[in-house]
């Protein structure tokens, strides 16, 4: 049975090439960047080139991007040494209410130390306001954090405007966007957003996982989170993991080629996926914006079921997905995205997500579309939920 | 994969699933909240059980223990079905992972909430199901009153508290807000793993 993998919000291979250019800094040229002798200069001429790709993709200049070890390292990063470089000017930072985890979190540690956060709701499709950022500001705020597009529920955020209304209101304000999960999949200018810094990870477009980075525009002060030598600026300190971040810069390259083209044909096959799966069964529900999504996004709730029972049922059939449910996640807990969406803990247990990879067919499509409705069907049977329901509506 | 063969089995090829019309009781245990939830129908035919079925909304552990249950408990009396307990279930699975053998391992108490619904209906003391609506879940943010571990006083804050005759700093569970010894990687109540 050829497997269908449809969990790009979890990982992604890398693209065709990449690991052909990672190998050499794995073997050969295994040298320290920080060396003056040729073998760590030849690496150190990889790393620039690099960080050149990766600058390039969001249009940045090479001296703004910092490496990371992952998008979460990125997030910490910007949040925790935002804040605590503008820490004379204020105390405050104001976030939404569906960042990931590694900003939420950063945030609450903040907190334990004197830092106050507002948390600015989302509406019934996950989308930010940006009056309502605006309308968070206070004379103390020192940064807004607001992510670009969601994971969970694919909606893409009005950053540009969540930007001019928020520097509007407040000149001094910083803005981060978390841009893990659209960076390499839609095209972005941190000039044409605006922002003071943002997130990428390298493995949503196809580099290896251990790659991500920080852009941080000129000039803006930071607090390294982990202090050693003066790699990176002296931003972050440790060795370069060479190879990853050549790997990165590859899957950048790649990714900037390949944009136009992709986002045309993975939206087409998203909407492929979204129409006939909700032809297909009944009491599915699309979560998050309908229009403003990523193109390999496709998220549902589906109503009497739950999500790891899907999943696995999927699995069987050789198919790979995501769920949000309670029971998927280790500590139990629903997804606070579609909870902060205005969802009920009973539709927010049948979340659903296929994310496509840029090798995914038509034909893919069409094998879930059939494998879907009986995986549905037979769980259903099984819920007491739905016999309630056939019962309450008379069927 | 995170379960065993045999929980993947009785997932994949639920014995007893569906409603008995005629059930001589119904017992129902869960919350969708909780994630999971579970009605039981139970057949008696002199004091033996004749027939089981069961309906189930949750995840893969749920459905495969829901249906261990219904295999265990069909043939046995009354006072032997009540004898099953949610661990001697998991036991028969080849096990359970840590955060599943709270709220997906709620089939024992779904056989014996109906058959107590089948012991109050011979009594004339119940007419409708008998529904045990979840277990023990508190509201969030709110320090206990006393220890966990030793019923003793709790000190400090709700983010940040401790007992002092354990010399054990106490973390609340993100799923059932009860608290655990900081130290532990699951939630000692419910199961869920602890955020720290």
């Amino acid at each position: 049975m050829k497997r269908i993998y449809l969990d790009h919000i979890a990982a992604a291979p890398l693209a065709p090439g990449v690991f052909e250019k990672m190998r050499p800094f794995l073997e050969a040229e295994f040298g320290n960047p920080q060396s003056l002798h040729s073998d760590g200069q030849a690496a150190a001429e990889a790393v620039a080139e690099a960080r050149e790709r990766v600058s390039a993709l969001i249009g940045a200049n090479p001296g703004e991007v910092i490496f990371t070890a992952s998008g979460t390292e990125a997030n910490n990063l910007a949040i925790k040494g935002l804040v605590q470089a503008q820490r004379a000017r204020g105390n405050h930072l104001v976030v939404s209410a569906i960042e990931h985890a590694s900003v939420l979190n950063a945030a609450k540690t903040l907190e334990k130390s004197g830092f106050q956060t507002t948390v600015v709701p989302v509406d019934g499709d996950g989308r930010i306001d940006p009056a309502a950022v605006a309308g968070a500001l206070r004379k103390e705020t020192v940064l807004v954090s607001v992510m670009t597009a969601n994971s969970e529920v694919g909606t893409i955020e009005p950053i540009a405007e969540i930007v001019r209304e928020a520097k509007a209101q407040a000149p001094g304000v910083l803005v981060h966007t978390d841009a893990v999960a659209a960076a390499g999949n839609i095209p972005l200018d941190v000039k044409a957003l605006g922002v003071d810094a943002l997130s990428l990870s390298g493995n949503v477009f196809y580099g290896p996982k251990g790659s991500a980075a920080l852009f941080l525009k000129k000039g803006t002060k930071l607090a390294p989170l982990v202090e050693g030598g003066i790699q990176e600026g002296g931003r972050r300190g440790g060795t370069e993991d060479v190879a990853a971040i050549v790997g990165m810069g590859e899957a950048a390259r790649l990714a900037a080629e390949a944009m136009s083209d992709r986002v045309v044909r993975i939206t087409a096959l998203r909407d492929r996926l979204i129409e006939g799966l909700l032809r297909s069964v009944g009491h599915v529900r699309l979560t998050g914006s309908p229009g403003r999504r990523l193109p390999y996004h496709a998220s549902f709730c589906v109503e009497f079921v739950e999500g790891e029972a899907l999943l696995l049922s999927l699995d069987f059939k050789g198919i790979a997905a995501s769920s949000f449910s309670a029971c998927t996640s280790k500590s139990l807990k629903v997804s606070h995205v579609l909870l902060a969406m205005g969802l009920d803990h009973t539709l927010a247990q049948g979340s659903l997500i296929f994310s496509l990879i840029d090798s995914t067919t038509a034909a893919d499509i069409d094998v879930l579309l059939n494998v879907f409705p009986p995986v549905v069907e037979r769980l259903r049977n099984m819920s007491p939920l739905y016999t309630e329901f056939l019962k309450e509506t008379g069927r | 994969m995170i379960y065993s063969d045999k929980v993947m089995d009785h997932f994949q090829n639920p014995r007893n699933v569906g409603t008995l019309p005629d059930a001589d009781g119904v017992g129902q245990v869960g919350n969708p909240v909780c994630g999971d939830m579970m009605t039981f129908y139970v057949k008696v035919k002199g004091d033996k059980l004749t027939d089981v079925k069961f309906q189930t909304f949750g995840c893969g552990a749920a459905i495969a223990v829901s249906s261990m249950v219904s295999e265990m408990a069909i043939g046995k009396t009354v006072e032997e079905a009540m004898e099953i307990t949610n661990e001697k279930v998991a036991e028969e699975l080849g096990g359970l992972p840590k955060n599943k053998m709270h709220c997906s391992n709620l089939g024992a108490d779904a056989l014996h909430a109906a058959l107590d619904n089948y012991k109050a209906r011979t009594a004339g003391t119940a007419s409708g199901p008998t529904v045990v609506p979840e277990h023990d879940h508190k509201a969030p943010g709110k320090m206990p009153d006393h220890c966990p571990y030793c019923d003793g006083p709790v000190e400090g804050l709700a983010d940040m508290c401790s007992c002092k005759k354990c010399d054990l700093d106490l973390v609340e569970c993100g799923h059932c807000h009860l608290y655990t010894n900081k130290a532990e990687t699951n939630c000692t109540h419910c199961g869920a793993q602890l955020d720290r």
